[in-house]
């Protein structure tokens, strides 16, 4: 059988007009008909924009100058039209929640159809037909903003497919889904993929992705292609870390263990990897290098005594919580959307008033507080930077706060210098704000909250979305912090995140705090995983699949090794 | 929690069933007919209609009570003001004068001038459950459809669907903004003056229109890459063709209407009803 291009890059190129230098450079690919493809690299390297090129937002809704020619199922996109490419390619978006038209799943799914003016009738049917393929037939009349995570993903994705175009295009599908529900979306479109059709992921997050398996990884790197091959070869060559994309942590480990990975031993999949070839070099790794760790806590900071929120009256949002939190810990709360994080948060911030239960730090009760004034005891950074940022100037928007409480000029300067520094934007203070990337923007918001002195720090998914070099600086900087005595409540449902920065993990399940344990215990407890829908780590499962005996302290080994080679880099 | 501003109810009342045009021109019609006259004969009849469609459309009270309680607060100052301004106004109208009670100088309560203001009072009590019905039972999408039916630009109803649906998503960012904004001092509580909180809700704004803005930015990208705006005209998921119900509805408005107009100029022969002569 020959295979058919369908997707063809010729020396083609990328210039928005609102950019000096060009995005794209020299980018030759061709993706054949059938095709499963997986474009990586970090934030800013271009992916997106490529992908933008092949749906036709560019150049018909972002303008810039094209050089050279792509051609998408025999037409040359700089003359087609935005409506031809859109027959061709479905894209789905990242964040289904923003791009909701239909006030119902069924009006949501329609919306091509009606531009495309197909009578109503027919509309229905199809619609019916493709609620069917993605299991939402019964949901049909629903509002999409009141579906889970997975469901949303499930209605973006039928909106899409009722199109019939072959080439499906993913932006970053896994961004703000918790690990259960990425890995459903991974399944459901490795099920939508089998029917012939052309499928390209755009996504950081390899390892979720690799879940399934794709034909070929193509790496970018500041608009360049610099490595296209199949997904065992990218793995084995070892680059990818280098090129700021994390390789599954299983992988990591067998490199700690000296193991040799060749393209042979099918890296590519944990369960199609040959780990009976590196047993040896991990058990002897795992007996060289483990340790029991030292435990020590310190003094006791925050207590939650029986705390219990409900929004209506009826359903419980939080029961009975019983917290305590100790002095100078990074500590992770965890569990699925819906499950009591944000609400607990809120609650802790004053924003919420619980119906039942205590607040102390200290010994001290903080319920006569207001917001404001509580704001000095514990702070909280927001999800979106954008939510925050209400100034222009970076000096202006951390010193916010202090203008607010009538501190003298001259200790407002000294105060909003010394954090600056801290966050590493002391250089940038007299910079506006509009010129940072998002990472910087995150250290924006943290310094305006750390100005304040708080002496817990709450953050809300800080790394959201971000790739694995923007992750690595925003966590390591908040380790530093933690390690200068500041106490660090992370909200989260990144396992990497509370697996290699919070010894302690709380995880909360319909409004109950289930367990508070180590955070590796955690990952290593399949009935956990699954009531916080995370997913266990794959560290567990190499661990087990090379009959490691202790396969829960393996993955602990990893982890303070990891930390060490972490330390030793920054 | 999603704060429900034009959240509508799907119930499978008779209200409910009707098609947004339907709705949207009997609302149409019987303001008109309420607006052309002064008679109060003919506005309780409509007031006693727009109470039964209420009824009919299992509107509850704790939807409304936030909107009620601004429009009671209206409409007692407007009474109260209207007397102020033209206390004698009902004497001029009816050409009679029994006074009821004199406060001293001019302002006396007369028979004509309390009759006048509680037929406006009564103008307003009939046509406000209208608004509240046409708003609270149409889905913005449906209603879309209807106008572009009648020949409003899809891309102006479209647009307009669209607001209603992100209202609740724009009030939500705002709560957030402004949580943030306190917990980093902003005391927006009752422990800071008035006119600080006031001035500090502006230091919101800058941050609720960045978000959206991106808001926008999403949806019209996920608009352009489903054919929006491919063709001159585009056809509606959730239009209902009008059946026997929306003509009988538009039927029995348009009567109200005539026969309004009908008690105007053959019975009254002026705008208003004139119970003294």
């Amino acid at each position: 059988m020959t295979k058919e291009a369908v997707i063809t890059f010729k020396n083609f190129g990328f210039k928005y007009f609102s950019q000096k230098e060009k995005t794209l450079h020299d980018i030759d690919l061709t993706v054949y008909r059938g095709e499963k493809i997986l474009i990586a690299g970090p934030s800013g390297c271009g992916k997106s924009t490529l992908g933008n090129c092949i749906n036709g937002l560019i150049p018909f809704a972002y303008k810039g100058e094209i050089t050279g020619s792509l051609t998408v199922d025999g037409i040359e996109t700089k003359t087609a039209s935005l409506f031809k490419l859109s027959e061709k390619v479905g894209t789905v978006l990242q964040d289904s929640d923003g791009q909701f038209i239909g006030l119902s799943v069924g009006e949501d799914i329609a919306f091509a159809l009606e531009n495309d003016m197909i009578p109503q009738p027919e509309m229905k049917e199809r619609v019916r037909k493709i609620a069917q393929i993605v299991d939402m037939e019964s949901s049909i009349t629903q509002n999409p903003h009141d579906l889970s995570g997975g469901q949303k993903q499930r209605v973006s994705l039928a909106g899409v497919m009722v199109e019939d175009a072959d080439i499906l295009l993913f932006d970053e599908p896994l961004a703000n889904l918790d690990p259960k529900t990425g890995k459903t979306a991974i399944e459901l479109i490795d099920d939508i993929a089998r029917d012939d059709r052309t499928v390209i992921i755009i996504e950081h997050r390899l390892e979720d992705v690799l879940h399934r398996p794709v034909d070929r990884i193509i790496l970018l790197e500041e608009g360049r292609i610099v490595m296209d091959a199949p997904p065992d070869e990218v793995l084995a060559s070892g680059i990818l870390t280098r090129y700021g994309v994390r390789e599954p942590l299983y992988l990591t480990a067998a490199r700690y263990a000296g193991a040799q990975i060749t393209a042979d031993m099918k890296p590519a999949s944990l369960t199609a990897f040959r780990t009976d070839e590196i047993r040896d070099d991990l058990q002897r790794w795992y007996d060289a290098n483990y340790k029991r760790p030292t435990e020590e806590t310190g003094k006791d900071m925050l207590e939650i005594r029986d705390l219990s929120f409900s929004y209506d009256g009826v359903r419980p949002t939080l029961q009975n919580i019983n917290i305590m939190i100790h002095e100078g810990e990074m500590l992770s709360i965890v569990g699925k959307n819906g499950a009591g994080k944000t609400t607990l948060a809120s609650i802790l911030c004053g924003f919420l008033k619980p119906d039942k239960g205590e607040i102390r730090m200290y010994g001290e009760d903080l319920s006569p507080l207001s917001v404001s004034e509580r704001a000095e005891y514990i702070g909280i950074v927001m999800q979106n930077p954008n939510q925050m940022i209400s100034k222009t100037m970076i000096f202006e928007e951390v010193s916010l706060g202090l203008r607010i409480r009538n501190v003298p000029e001259e200790e407002i300067e000294k105060r909003v210098h010394d954090v600056l520094k801290i966050c590493g934007l002391y250089e940038f203070r007299n910079w506006p704000i509009s010129a940072l990337s998002f990472g910087q923007k995150k250290r924006v918001t943290i310094a305006s909250i750390l100005v304040l002195n708080p002496k817990i720090l709450i953050l809300d998914e800080p790394t959201a979305g971000q790739d694995y070099r923007h992750y690595s600086e925003i966590m390591e900087f908040l380790r530093k912090l933690n390690e200068n005595g500041q106490t660090i409540i992370l909200i989260t449902h990144d396992m990497h995140l509370m697996l290699e920065y919070t010894e302690r993990a709380l995880v909360l399940c319909d409004s109950k705090l289930i367990a508070d344990e180590k955070a590796f215990e955690v990952l290593c407890d399949s009935k956990l995983v699954n009531a916080a829908n995370l997913k266990e780590t794959s560290l567990f499962d190499l661990a087990q699949r090379a009959g490691i005996s202790d396969p829960t302290g393996f993955v602990e080994c990893f982890i303070h090794y990891d930390r060490e080679v972490r330390e030793h880099e920054a | 929690m999603k704060l429900r501003l034009f959240s509508y109810d799907q119930l499978n009342t008779f209200v409910h069933r009707l098609s947004g045009l339907s709705k949207l021109v009997c609302f149409l019609l019987l303001t008109s007919a309420v607006m052309l006259t002064y008679d109060i004969r003919v506005i309780l009849g409509i007031l006693l209609l727009s109470y039964v469609m209420i009824l009919i459309a299992k509107i509850r009270f704790s939807q409304i009570r936030l909107m009620l309680i601004y429009v009671a607060a209206f409409l007692i100052f407007n009474f109260f003001l209207t007397y102020a301004f033209a206390p004698e106004y009902g004497c001029e109208i009816y050409g009679t004068k029994h006074v009821l009670y004199t406060f001293g100088g001019p302002y006396t309560v007369t028979l004509e001038q309390l009759f006048y203001q509680i037929t406006k009072l009564l103008k307003y009590l009939s046509v406000i459950p209208l608004g509240i019905i046409f708003v609270l039972t149409t889905n913005p999408s449906e209603f879309a459809s209807s106008l572009n039916s009648i020949g409003v630009s899809y891309r102006i109803c479209t647009a307009l669907a669209l607001t209603l649906r992100y209202f609740p998503d724009v009030a939500d960012d705002y709560n957030t903004i402004s949580l943030a904004q306190q917990a980093r001092g902003l005391e927006m509580s009752s422990k800071a003056k008035m006119m600080d909180r006031l001035k500090r809700t502006s230091g919101i704004l800058v941050p609720l229109i960045m978000t959206t803005m991106d808001r926008i930015d999403i949806i019209s990208n996920a608009m352009d890459l489903r054919s929006f705006g491919k063709y001159k005209k585009r056809t509606w998921y959730a239009a209902r063709p009008l059946k026997k119900e929306d003509w009988l509805a538009m039927g029995v408005s348009l009567c109200a209407l005539l026969i309004s107009l009908y008690v105007r100029f053959f019975i009254n022969h002026s705008l208003f009803y004139n119970p003294f002569v």
